[in-house]
């Protein structure tokens, strides 16, 4: 399925988006997420389908003023 | 005590924690600085870099409150979503408010400042917006849910100081019991004080001891120049005048012509 991760052309074969931060190895990691531009909490994921041409945005704390 | 949405504030120092030279300047500036709140931001993440992961280590070992913000945001859609997903990684509800309106001086987008900061409120959020100095905004604002105000000193990393002192006057007089934070454009330590002097509550700032060739120094330094010019507020200063007043006494001066 084709996906776009953070503005990146992804191939991923994941049914959902708790599956697709597993298959980018950000399962663990400390991050929120966002399906074509709304906010999916961490306990919704894994019944988040997704679809062909789907826009993911993936995000964790950084720098900020 | 300062007080933001119920919770007490010893310092009256919020720092950034962007451009500094490494990590570990930042952590010393922090310190150094004894700010309670440090502001942060969200960024990509990347399954490779893990950056996000390091610095948000860097954070949680200094154990201070984090202020989320949703800088870099242009639309209230793009701000109410930064700002739900920056609620659940920081765990908190408290969000420094950014809609940002015009690039070149990144002047907040105030119409879009008062519906985000509708939204967000009544999404149970606790709203600290970047505003200007502009009275009935702040009104608005406050209409909004806002119990606090965070107006602009300058455009954001500029180190101008305070560019409307008048309009920052304004704004304490007509608030005197609402918590006001200059937020933005303060470049010298004297620029804190003056706020401090006006009887703001509290400054934010990041570019200004971020990029000082000795950031930990001047990170001292702000803390000392807010602390003297909140204790120089309470204690009433003088007004000016125009004509010289002698502080000598003229009575019992020696005749000496």
């Amino acid at each position: 399925m084709k996906l776009t991760v953070n503005g990146d052309e992804h191939d991923l074969a994941a049914a959902d988006l708790a599956e697709a931060l597993r298959l980018l190895e950000l399962d663990s990691a400390v991050v929120a997420t966002a399906l074509n531009g709304a906010f999916v909490p961490a306990a919704s994921r894994a019944a988040t389908a997704l679809e062909d041409g789907d826009r993911i945005e993936i995000v964790s704390p950084r720098q900020g003023g | 005590m300062l007080n933001f949405y119920g919770v007490e504030i010893a310092s009256r120092l919020l720092l950034g924690t962007a451009q500094y030279p490494s990590p570990a300047i930042l952590a010393d500036a922090a310190r150094a600085s004894g700010t309670e709140i440090l502001t942060v931001s969200l960024r990509r993440e990347s399954g490779r870099l893990r950056e996000g992961q390091d610095f948000w280590g860097l954070i949680a070992d200094l154990g201070v409150r984090v202020l989320p913000n949703t800088a870099g945001c242009h639309s209230v859609k793009e701000a109410v979503t930064t700002a739900q997903m920056a609620r659940e990684v920081f765990g908190t509800s408290w969000i420094k408010l950014e809609v940002i309106g015009e690039a070149d001086t990144l002047q907040p987008d105030v119409f879009g400042l008062v519906e985000a900061a509708r939204i967000l409120t009544s999404e149970g959020f606790e709203v600290f917006p970047y505003t200007t100095e502009d009275l009935v905004v702040a009104e608005r604002l406050l209409d909004a849910g806002c119990k606090l105000l965070m107006p602009w000193g300058a455009p954001i990393g500029t180190g101008m100081g305070l560019n409307n002192v008048y309009g920052l006057r304004s704004l304490r007089a007509h608030f005197p019991d609402v918590p006001l934070v200059i937020d933005a454009g303060i470049g010298r330590p004297s620029h804190a004080a003056a706020a401090m002097e006006l009887g703001y509550d509290a400054v934010l700032l990041n570019t200004a001891v971020a990029k000082a060739g000795d950031p930990v120094a001047m990170a001292g330094a702000f803390a000392r120049a807010i602390e003297a010019g909140r204790a120089g507020f309470l204690a009433d200063p003088i007004e000016p005048r125009d004509m010289a007043a002698p502080s000598t006494p003229v009575f019992g001066r020696a005749s000496l012509a």
